[in-house]
């Protein structure tokens, strides 16, 4: 029954189907949840003390950077499951999550820049931090790269997949770098042993602004996925009965 | 809390709204990306079923 179950799943036709019902269904609440984040965020939290209302720029920042890793390990996941089990519908979940991952990286360096300026009075140093999640962006758009230069979509699903997984060496090191090296960036708060050292006033928005871009990468990576499956089925009668229908 | 005080971040205005700014911009992409892209697909893949049934026809 199991087997049966993941089978259907695995479909591309189904889920397709499953993932249009889905997709409203995450992105609703993901708007919600942001509205709300950015509310407590920009609105309700009290200035900081030390860096004034700068420090509101964390609301972004600190969640892309989350997002921007997890995204990564859930690609390389992904891909190893397509390139063990050979389940298409892992290889087009890995594909479709680098473009998501690389802008949420983006988003980390560039808010993390505009936050260093008034902060640390530089754009960027080339501390063990930033280069890490540099050489992020630059896995995520290698994987890119590697999967447009490969016409066979199952060949480049292979190779994109190996590349992934070599990469992920790097994901413990972002996360280490400001305890391992010394650097401008300050360590965590939030993710400490003991207590989080940041006031609940700002941990709400934070939290609703880190589940806001997870739910956000939920429903956006099966609109790309469902448009990888249209691209790989497309001689298949179902696919071509949907284009006729628009 | 005034409008105004809210718009200017205390002096921060241009790194905080930049940054949300980018932010949106960014999230708004990856969202119309692939909706561009199905109606492409779909598009493409209609015009191939029309021209093969007129070859055959």
């Amino acid at each position: 029954m199991f087997n049966n179950f993941f089978h259907r799943m695995a479909s591309p036709k189904h889920f397709y189907r499953l993932a249009g019902i889905l997709i409203p269904w995450l992105a609703v609440p993901c708007l919600l949840l942001t509205l709300a984040g950015l509310y407590y965020g920009l609105v309700k939290a009290p200035p900081d003390y030390q860096q004034g209302d700068s420090y509101r720029i964390m609301f972004i920042h600190v969640p892309a950077a989350w997002m921007s890793m997890f995204i990564y390990v859930v690609m390389a996941g992904a891909g190893a499951i397509g390139l063990i089990w050979r389940i298409k519908l892992a290889e087009m979940v890995a594909i479709s999550s680098a473009p998501i991952g690389a802008s949420f990286t983006f988003l980390a360096l560039v808010t993390g820049s505009i936050w260093g300026k008034p902060m640390w009075g530089t754009w960027w140093v080339w501390d063990a931090r930033l280069t890490s999640e540099l050489i992020l962006l630059f896995l995520y758009l290698g994987v890119i790269a590697l999967n447009n230069a490969i016409d066979d979509k199952r060949m480049a699903a292979r190779a994109v997949a190996i590349l992934a997984l070599v990469g992920v060496i790097n994901i413990p090191i972002i996360h280490y770098s400001v305890e391992w090296w010394n650097t401008l960036h300050q360590g965590p708060t939030v993710t400490k042993f003991d207590k989080p050292s940041i006031h609940l006033s700002m941990l709400i928005p934070l939290l609703l602004m880190a589940v806001a871009f997870k739910l956000y990468y939920a429903f956006v990576v099966l609109m790309r996925a469902r448009c990888e499956v249209l691209d790989r089925e497309r001689n298949s009668g179902w696919v071509k009965e949907l284009a006729e229908k628009t | 809390m005034n409008l105004e005080e809210f718009f200017n971040m205390g002096g921060y205005a241009v790194y905080v709204w930049s940054s949300y700014g980018i932010a949106l911009l960014v999230l708004l992409v990856n969202i119309i990306a692939p909706l561009r892209q199905r109606k492409k697909l779909l598009h493409g893949i209609a015009a191939t079923a029309r021209r093969r049934a007129r070859r055959n026809a």
